[in-house]
């Protein structure tokens, strides 16, 4: 259960303060399929990064499971990481030296567990994500489809409760996109967190609960449970994805972002 | 994360970057090699003065004319001091208690000529006595014979050397050279020794004492060499021969008494300082080598931006990344120190080959002292590369591609 309230995230660049989150509040059950989609700037990825434990919001409440992690030592975030979060990447972030079989196993030895308990889990995720004939293989020697299954096995070897997916099929052709999104589905379908940060409509409509952000706020949740006052628009929300990215605040947030506003979709980092 | 882990994930990331890893290896174990080598050449060095001197005996004392308090600088060499040393003061000391051989010797310069060939070579004024105090070995006939000390004859003993130029393949013994304007019969050649401290024997001509004295027209003594009875009453011989001195030059100080461990200590003491000195210039190449290390690390950290901000993603902390890099610039420097070691081990190795009658070893100090300065340079200096990825936001390092 992850729990956010008047979540704020500024930061200043150069003398300029920008406001990259304002005021969000969200929260997400276990088991859930959420999508977060927004134009380049809208604050989806410091939103993904502060859920993740990455950052630390300016002001506002962060709770898991009930338990308030807004002010824990950075030994105890990396800890609450490793035990609840995993992460795919639109880069896959693959350690290139290191074979499938050891980026995989990166996670297991972070934590300390005993090689002889590695290498069965290891081959277990890698046969999970259909990889087994491959372990020994380094990332330049996968295709780009085989480095994010890869990356997938490695974000659920220590089974976490949530699964943070950012662009998972940005860096890939449609068809291993579509695998991929499966995979990840199926992770869901068995119980996994799942939320998928995108500008993707097609990949962030098929989550069940879709949230919208612009100008760091959420202009719309597809959950009705949730009374938000920002909740208003169209709902479905199709058609007005890319409009935001005309904003006029959009131009003063974008250093801050990591995106260009100038462009209408995330340009490759 | 496990120690071996930690030690494992380290060495990947250095053979992950062979030229970086070469380089850092290279300059690191070049730095090593040079505290082994030149220590090495120090400590030798030391070695072989001290243990000439030791050679002469531990029980010899050296009786100069002069004080050296008065004079200065160099003890004097002939005629500087107002009293010599003469063969009469050589007598009295063979009549102290603790002394138990007296050499007194004169030294000059003279050509020595036989059969048309002349070379002009040191001539050492001596009795029977040198051969025991200096520990001289006879390689034909005999030494000069026993006699006293005023007693001049016309004997001489060669030089290996001496013997060789002169004579060549002929039968020296029995001979008669020309030393000066006098005329000596061979009775002796001393074996090739080698360079001894003090004086080359090779390439001189002994006679006995009083002839020297007669050829030169000299009273006085150049020194004499006292041998003590044993190590233990080196000092007791000492004052002795200060008293029975003084005694006889109307109540005047005015020699010099040089024990054999004042002459070993001092040199020691000098030998030593220039070892640390050199080994101290050496280490200082491997700071230069620990800066080089932090120069990489720094890069790689920055190279590594991405891999570093995963590892955080992952669940390492900002002291996990630490230690990891800290044990991979700990792992270089190490590796650097131990190749340093071989390459000192071998340049000594190839020294010793080309000079092999000087005694070239490392003090067991430099290798433990290289490889612990290799190491603490390294981490030293991998200690802001360290810091730097363990300070990274981990945002900022995986939104880079």
């Amino acid at each position: 259960m992850i729990e956010l309230s008047a979540i704020h995230r500024d930061y200043s660049v150069g003398d300029q303060a920008v406001r990259a989150l304002d005021g969000v509040d969200l929260s997400i059950a276990s088991g859930e399929y959420l999508s977060v989609m927004g134009p380049s700037g809208s604050g989806k990825s410091t939103l993904l990064n502060i859920v993740a434990l990455l950052d630390r919001p300016t002001a506002g409440r962060y709770r898991i499971d009930g338990r308030d992690v807004t002010e824990l030592s950075e030994r105890e975030l990396a800890r609450l990481r490793r035990e609840n979060f995993g992460f795919v990447f639109q880069f896959f972030h693959l350690i290139p030296r290191l074979t499938a079989a050891e980026n995989v196993e990166m996670p297991l030895v972070l934590a300390g567990i005993a090689p002889v308990e590695r290498v069965a889990r290891v081959a277990e995720a890698l046969a999970s994500v259909g990889l087994a004939d491959r372990a020994g293989h380094r990332p330049d020697q996968l295709s780009g489809g085989q480095r994010q299954r890869a990356a997938i096995a490695r974000a659920t070897i220590l089974r976490p409760g949530v699964l943070l997916a950012d662009e998972p099929t940005g860096n890939l052709d449609s068809a291993s996109g579509r695998e991929i999104v499966q995979l990840l589905e199926s992770l869901n379908a068995g119980g996994t967190t799942l939320i998928v940060i995108t500008h993707d409509a097609a990949l962030g409509e098929r989550a069940r609960r879709q949230i919208r952000l612009a100008d760091g706020m959420i202009v719309s949740d597809s959950d009705d449970r949730l009374p938000l006052l920002e909740k208003g628009g169209t709902g479905s929300g199709s058609g007005e994805t890319f409009g935001a990215d005309n904003a006029p605040g959009c131009l003063l947030r974008g250093e801050g972002e990591q995106g260009s506003c100038g462009t209408p979709v995330d340009a490759p980092r | 994360m496990r120690p071996a882990d930690i030690l494992r994930h380290a060495l990947r990331a250095i053979f992950a970057q062979p030229l970086r890893a070469g380089l850092i290896l290279l300059a690191m174990s070049i730095g090593a090699a040079a505290v082994i080598v030149l220590t090495s050449l120090g400590e030798s060095a030391r070695q072989y003065v001290t243990g000439e001197f030791a050679a002469l005996g531990a029980n010899l004392v050296i009786v100069l004319p002069g004080r050296s308090e008065t004079t200065g600088g160099h003890p004097p060499l002939f005629g500087e001091t107002p009293r010599d040393l003469t063969l009469d003061d050589a007598e009295a000391l063979l009549r102290a208690r603790h002394i138990v051989r007296v050499a007194p010797l004169i030294l000059g310069g003279s050509p020595v000529s036989w059969g048309g060939l002349e070379r002009e070579v040191t001539v050492i004024g001596a009795t029977a006595a040198l051969r025991e105090v200096r520990r001289l070995e006879l390689s034909q006939g005999q030494f000069l014979p026993p006699a006293d000390f005023e007693q001049a004859m016309p004997v001489c003993v060669l030089g290996e050397k001496l013997r060789q130029e002169l004579f060549g393949n002929r039968a020296a013994l029995g001979e008669w050279v020309s030393i000066g304007d006098r005329r000596f019969r061979v009775v002796g050649v001393m074996a090739a020794k080698g360079h001894s401290v003090g004086i080359d024997f090779d390439d001189t001509v002994v006679v006995p004492v009083a002839s020297a004295q007669v050829l030169f027209d000299t009273p006085g003594l150049f020194r004499m060499l006292i041998e003590a009875r044993s190590r233990a009453t080196v000092a007791d011989a000492v004052n002795e021969a200060r008293q029975i001195l003084r005694a006889r030059h109307e109540g005047e100080d005015d020699v010099t008494l040089i024990t054999q461990d004042s002459v070993v200590g001092a040199f020691d003491k000098v030998l030593r300082a220039l070892t640390l000195t050199v080994g101290g210039i050496a280490a200082i190449s491997m700071l230069v080598a620990g800066i080089l290390v932090m120069n990489v690390m720094l890069v790689s950290v920055t190279q590594r931006t991405p891999e570093i901000g995963l590892l955080k993603a992952l669940g390492a902390d900002g002291p996990l990344l630490r230690t990891l890099f800290l044990v991979e610039a700990a792992l270089l420097s190490l590796g650097g120190g131990g190749l340093g070691l071989l390459l000192g081990w071998l340049g000594i190795g190839v020294l010793q080959g080309m000079y092999p009658d000087f005694p070239f070893a490392a003090p067991l100090w430099a290798p433990v002292t290289a490889v612990l300065i290799s190491l603490a340079s390294g981490l030293g200096f991998g200690v802001l590369p360290a810091s730097r990825a363990a300070r990274l936001d981990p945002v900022l390092a995986l939104s880079r591609r």
